[in-house]
Order: C-alpha cells, then sequence, then structure tokens
C-alpha cells in the first residue's frame, strides 16, 4: 500500500516536472521572443503563481473550475496544478540564466548569420539551463515534497495513504515516522540523480562559474 | 441554501489575520531557533557543526505538512496533545528554522574572511566578532532572501488547516461547505494571499537592487 502511494508521489513528480519543464521553456521563449505584451502575460502568471499558496492554486483547479464547467478528478487536478505551479517557478528561474547571457554573445550569434531561433535555442537557452540547473534541481526537490499537499483532494499518494493506514491501525507516530523517512529518502535521492543527470547533459560547463543556486522557495 | 455575499467575505477576511499572527509568530520563534543553528552550523566543534548540518537536511527534505502530521496526531498517539495552534506554529517555526539557518549561514559566510582576521588581531573574541563586526554585516546580506522566504512561510501557512485551525485558508474551505461558490470564494483566497505576498515579493527584490548598487560603488 505504502508502495503504491511512492509510485504515484514519483509519478506525479515526474510528470509535473517534466510538462513544468516544457511549458517553463516555451514561456521563456515567448518572453524573449515575442514582443512585449507576451512578455507581461507571462509575467504576471509568473507573479500570479508565485505568491499564492498551492493549495489555493490546487482548490481553485478542482473546486472552482467544475462551476463553470470544467471537470476533473482529484489526480488530474493534482497535476494540472502541479504543472502550472512549477512552470511558473522553473520560468523565473531559467529567467535568471538567460538574463546571465552576455549580450555580445548574442550579438556573435547573429554576426554568424545565425537566426534569431538558432541564437536563442544554442546561445542563450542552452548556456542558461547549464548554468541554472543546480536551481531548478532544488526546485524540483521542493515540488515532489509539495505533491503531500495533493491529499487533500484525496490523491493516495505518499502522505494520503499515510492518511488512510493511520484511520485502519490508529497507529499515528509509527505510520508517520515511516513516510516521514520514505520522503527523506526519495529527496535525497532525487537531488542525487538530479545532479547526476546535470553532469551528463551539461558537462562542458561544470567547471565554470553558475547562477548561485536560489535559496528554497517552496509552493 | 446559503450564497456567497459580504457576511461571507468578511469572514475570510479576518481570518486572514490569523495568518498573518501564524506567520508572525513561526517567523519568530523559528528565526530564534534558525540563527542558533546558523551559528551552530558554522561552529570550530565538529559535534555542533554536525548536528546542525543534519536537522537542516532531514527538515528540507521532508514536506512541511509531515512535521504538522507528526507534531499533531503523532504526539496525541503517544500522550501530548497540543492543541490546533501550538501544533501549527511548533511545526511551522521547526521549518522556518531550517530554512533561515541556510540562509544565514551564507550570509555569514559571504562576510569577507579579511574582517575576521582584522577583528581577531584586535584581540576580540569569538562572542565579541559575532556581535560586533559579523553580524552587522550579515544581517544587511540577509535582508532581501530573508524578507523573500517570509512569501513561501505566508503561502505554506495554508496547510495549517488539517488541524482544523482556522486560518485564512480554512475559512475559504468552511465558506465553501456552505455555499458551494468556490470559484469565488478561492479567487477571493488567493487574491488576499496574493495581497500579502507580493509587496513582501517586491520588496525583497528591491532590497536586493538597492544592495547590488551599494556593493558596486
Amino acid at each position: 500500500m505504502i508502495l503504491n502511494g511512492v509510485m504515484l508521489t514519483i509519478a506525479l513528480s515526474f510528470v509535473a516536472i517534466a510538462l513544468g519543464l516544457v511549458l517553463a521553456t516555451l514561456m521563456s521563449a515567448l518572453r524573449s521572443l515575442a514582443g512585449s505584451w507576451a512578455g507581461y502575460i507571462v509575467d504576471a502568471y509568473v507573479e500570479l503563481m508565485r505568491n499564492t499558496p498551492f493549495l489555493v492554486q490546487l482548490f481553485m483547479i478542482f473546486f472552482g473550475l467544475p462551476q463553470i464547467g470544467i471537470r476533473m478528478d482529484g489526480l488530474e487536478a493534482s497535476m494540472l496544478a502541479m504543472t502550472l505551479n512549477l512552470a511558473a517557478y522553473a520560468t523565473e528561474i531559467i529567467r535568471a540564466g538567460v538574463d546571465s547571457i552576455h549580450k555580445s554573445q548574442i550579438e556573435a550569434g547573429l554576426a554568424l548569420a545565425m537566426s534569431r531561433r538558432q541564437v536563442f535555442q544554442y546561445v542563450v537557452l542552452q548556456p542558461a539551463f547549464a548554468r541554472v540547473w543546480p536551481a531548478l534541481s532544488s526546485q524540483f526537490v521542493l515540488m515532489m515534497l509539495a505533491s503531500s499537499i495533493c491529499s487533500f483532494v484525496s490523491v493516495q499518494e505518499l502522505s494520503g495513504t499515510a492518511a488512510i493506514i493511520e484511520q485502519d491501525t490508529f497507529r499515528s507516530f509509527e505510520t508517520y515516522i515511516v513516510v516521514t523517512v520514505i520522503y527523506l529518502v526519495l529527496a535525497l535521492s532525487l537531488k542525487l540523480f538530479l545532479n547526476w543527470l546535470g553532469r551528463r547533459i551539461f558537462p562542458q560547463v561544470s567547471g565554470l562559474a553558475r547562477v548561485t543556486e536560489a535559496h528554497g522557495e517552496a509552493a | 441554501m446559503q450564497t456567497f455575499g459580504w457576511p461571507e467575505a468578511y469572514f475570510i477576511l479576518r481570518a486572514a489575520s490569523w495568518t498573518i499572527a501564524l506567520t508572525a509568530i513561526a517567523f519568530v520563534i523559528g528565526g530564534l531557533l534558525g540563527g542558533v543553528l546558523a551559528i551552530m552550523r558554522l561552529s570550530r566543534v565538529k559535534l555542533l557543526r554536525r548536528f546542525a548540518a543534519g536537522y537542516i537536511l532531514v527538515i528540507q527534505s521532508i514536506p512541511v505538512l509531515m512535521v504538522l502530521f507528526m507534531s499533531y496526531y503523532g504526539l496525541s498517539a503517544v500522550g501530548i496533545e497540543l492543541p490546533p495552534f501550538l501544533a501549527a506554529s511548533a511545526s511551522l517555526a521547526i521549518y522556518v528554522s531550517a530554512y533561515l539557518a541556510e540562509i544565514w549561514r551564507g550570509s555569514i559566510e559571504s562576510v569577507p574572511r579579511q574582517q575576521w582576521e582584522a577583528s581577531a588581531s584586535l584581540a576580540l573574541t569569538r562572542g565579541q566578532q559575532y556581535r560586533y563586526i559579523i553580524l552587522p554585516q550579515a544581517a544587511r546580506i540577509s535582508l532581501p532572501p530573508t524578507v523573500g522566504f517570509l512569501v513561501q512561510l505566508v503561502k505554506n501557512t495554508s496547510i495549517v488547516q488539517v488541524v482544523g485551525f482556522v486560518d485564512l485558508m480554512r475559512a475559504g474551505m468552511l465558506v465553501n461547505n456552505a455555499t458551494y461558490q468556490a470559484f469565488q470564494i478561492f479567487t477571493l483566497v488567493g487574491a488576499i494571499y496574493f495581497a500579502i505576498c507580493f509587496p513582501l515579493s517586491r520588496l525583497s527584490r528591491h532590497l536586493e537592487k538597492v544592495m547590488n548598487a551599494s556593493r558596486s560603488h
């Protein structure tokens, strides 16, 4: 039973990280390549998501949207909320990376007759990603921990499972200790995995200065 | 059926003061604890250093929700009954302490090493060095990230409603249970959180800019 919960927590986090990252990349591209109006919309979205609690966002999707005719179950609502939330944080982090790319680099790219899209992809985005990877990694770990909040809309992930076991056995202390240790192991393994992944994907920058790791920003 | 109107909105707005109170208490207690941890983390005694590092690692790697469950349901199972408000503020203070300890350790470490050496050569004790030389400088450096973290704390208070404490979030849920107008209610609740958090975010960013400007002189 706990194993199912663990799997669901991992699956939720994985989907949110993957989709959130794609969305964040698109938003960053929109911010850099499209006109300023697109930038304003992206900025407004990022500020809105970063300054309201994840729980409010989740409830808005789960309880609020059915009122205007969009209905989804707890799992779908959780995935959507986590993706949208992570996308906002990741956009902000990627922005720091994009800002750290020197203007002369872009000019050099354009001078080599690269298209604006090519410059964005190879000169701006890839090095930016490499620099902010540590900050992104800690955000991913925080998102995994925040997935515990999805138990509020009756998703049976790890903390949801814990609540059920506790109700069945009345062994709250033991249950929560075990589940907490599992979270600890999950968080530390995810951290190690992301560090390894970062070294694999961006080997060329491991020696260069990276944008300092953002301090913990929980959802 | 009850509908969502001014009395309900007023009820939610009043509950926001509990969210602010909870934030303040967790911040003060967690801050004191975090300060001690930050100093321990930089102590010359290995055991203290290890202990603080372990504590910070563990708390930063588990969900706040689990800390809350443990201190409310977990402790009551072994016979210690904490009232919801106490359990909520204790859990949040534990969470705050680990994050602030890391932020403040970073700030202390970013005070140039020469400041330590110069003050040591003036025969100041380690306590005096901290008190007169290092901490005043570290406090300035730590201000923007600390204000930024406050935003995270305000948002994280929203989970304490699971132990039955009526904060902003819980008030919204109670009204929702009576009126089923979730869209309007959570828009209001979200707007109030935003009204608290957004100025803090801007302040944090502003402080960061001011400091960067003053450092480049």
